[in-house]
């Protein structure tokens, strides 16, 4: 089964612990992975459900390519790596 | 002196009777906006998280402890809505207003990109008000300083809890009689002078940093406009500008005496792109005669150099008219207790204020 790893950033608002999850695409790791923890889905995806705009989803060392969508297929063995891209400074 | 929450790029700043810092929360986080529901006295607390997204927070305590509650969402884009060009995704809180009366278990929230929420649950569930964002003028805003529209005021009037307006930059005044069921324009003699002159008293493209009501004579409303200060006697069926303003009538804040329509505050800049006080002094812009006439404000507050933007929910005033408080780009707030003839300096090293309430 794939494995979510999250951003430490993220921590200080929500909870969001290593874990492993069910599902062959990005979207349905994440929507099993908020089955029992809704509180996370708003802080990695905007309103319409695409990957907010400051944040990075890499399967292994790949970047995800369907940021909206998130159709990218996923391994049993693989890694999910949800991180925030670096911006910012002010 | 009421207790001061001041809203600020780097946290929430709670500021006591004798001008001192007594409590903070979210530090290191942008705070976009705080409001007190006068009837429940529970806090809420914008906050931007830039990467994570905009959040609402809620505190039953004085601010003592805070919760995460429900925040506006967007409903899902139509396939049919490819001509809107402005995202359906909350990109900011901008304002917030309860209702009395029969409704006054209601809390309106205004955002960027245009959205007006209303939640009767202390803020557990928001719904997006479809009426206002399904009008096919609303797909003609557009941003001003920030990338989409947004609204930034609420105004409830104090006779009638059904009657709502609210301001957008950039889309003019609209009104509602019937609670937010039905909506209209009411920006009828504002004037934009950035647009074509055949544009430029078009109601829908007005931009209107901040609106106020008068509590005591609803009827009156004041505007700081992006082209000047307007003023509406009649609800806001005609707007009239007011003119040759010294040093500038141009700005983002606005602040009107609850018990006297005709005294109103503002702090003046360098309109457009500049965006600093004229000549490097601060200075607050006070008519006590319905804008016939006005005078500078400035005892107590910093001789030039003093580059110090106040946006437009940087300003505030007390319901006895006397107390009004301000805070600016350079983290420093000012309080008066005596509607602005002086000013206390109260610091001078906050973050970069985005927002001052009275706790009152």
């Amino acid at each position: 089964m794939p494995t979510l790893r999250f951003t430490p950033n993220i921590q200080r608002h929500v909870n969001c612990e290593e874990t492993v999850v069910e599902g062959s695409t990005v979207r349905l790791c994440l929507e099993h992975y908020f089955s029992y923890n809704s509180q996370a889905r708003s802080y990695i995806l905007d309103d319409q459900g695409a990957l907010r705009k400051h944040m990075n989803i890499f399967i292994n060392s790949e970047q995800v390519t369907d940021r909206k969508g998130l159709t990218d297929s996923v391994g049993e063995a693989d890694e999910l790596y949800i991180i925030q891209a670096l911006s910012g400074g002010n | 002196m009421p207790k001061i929450a001041v809203s600020t790029r780097k946290g929430l700043f709670f500021i006591d009777e004798n001008k001192s810092i007594y409590q903070s929360a979210f530090l290191g986080d942008p705070v976009s906006l705080f409001y007190k529901d006068p009837h429940s006295g529970i806090m809420y607390a914008a906050l931007d998280h830039g990467h994570f997204g905009v959040k609402l927070q809620r505190s039953h305590n004085g601010g003592v402890d805070w919760e995460e509650c429900g925040c506006p969402v967007y409903p899902e884009k139509p396939d049919d809505a490819e001509d809107d060009k402005n995202p359906w995704s909350l990109k900011l809180i901008w304002a917030f207003a309860s209702g009395h009366g029969e409704n006054a278990n209601q809390l309106w929230c205004g955002t960027i990109p245009g959205g007006l929420f209303l939640s009767t649950d202390n803020g557990d569930t928001w719904s997006l008000n479809e009426s206002l964002w399904n009008s096919s003028q609303r797909k003609e805003w557009f941003g001003g300083g920030a990338d989409h529209p947004g609204i930034h005021s609420i105004c409830i009037d104090p006779r009638n809890e059904n009657h709502i307006f609210v301001g957008v930059s950039c889309g003019g005044v609209w009104f509602s009689s019937d609670a937010g069921e039905t909506w209209a324009p009411r920006a009828k003699g504002m004037r934009a002078e950035y647009m074509p002159p055949d544009q430029a008293y078009n109601e829908n493209i007005q931009d209107p940093h901040c609106i106020v009501q008068c509590n005591s004579n609803p009827d009156v409303l004041w505007c700081q406009h992006h082209n000047g200060i307007f003023k509406t006697e009649d609800a806001g069926i005609n707007w009239t500008e007011i003119s040759d303003v010294d040093p500038s009538t141009f700005g983002f804040a606005c602040a009107v005496d609850p018990s006297n329509a005709d005294k109103a505050w503002f702090i003046p800049a360098i309109k457009d792109e500049k965006r600093i006080p004229v000549d490097g002094k601060l200075v607050v812009t006070y008519t006590q005669d319905g804008g016939k006439t006005f005078n500078s404000l400035a005892n107590g507050l910093p001789p030039a150099p003093a580059y110090d933007l106040v946006y437009r929910h940087a300003l505030t005033i007390d319901a006895s008219g006397q107390h009004l408080a301000f805070g600016s780009t350079t983290g420093s707030v000012w309080s008066s207790e005596n509607a602005g003839d002086s000013w206390t300096h109260i610091s001078g090293h906050l973050p970069p204020v985005y927002a001052v309430d009275f706790l009152g």
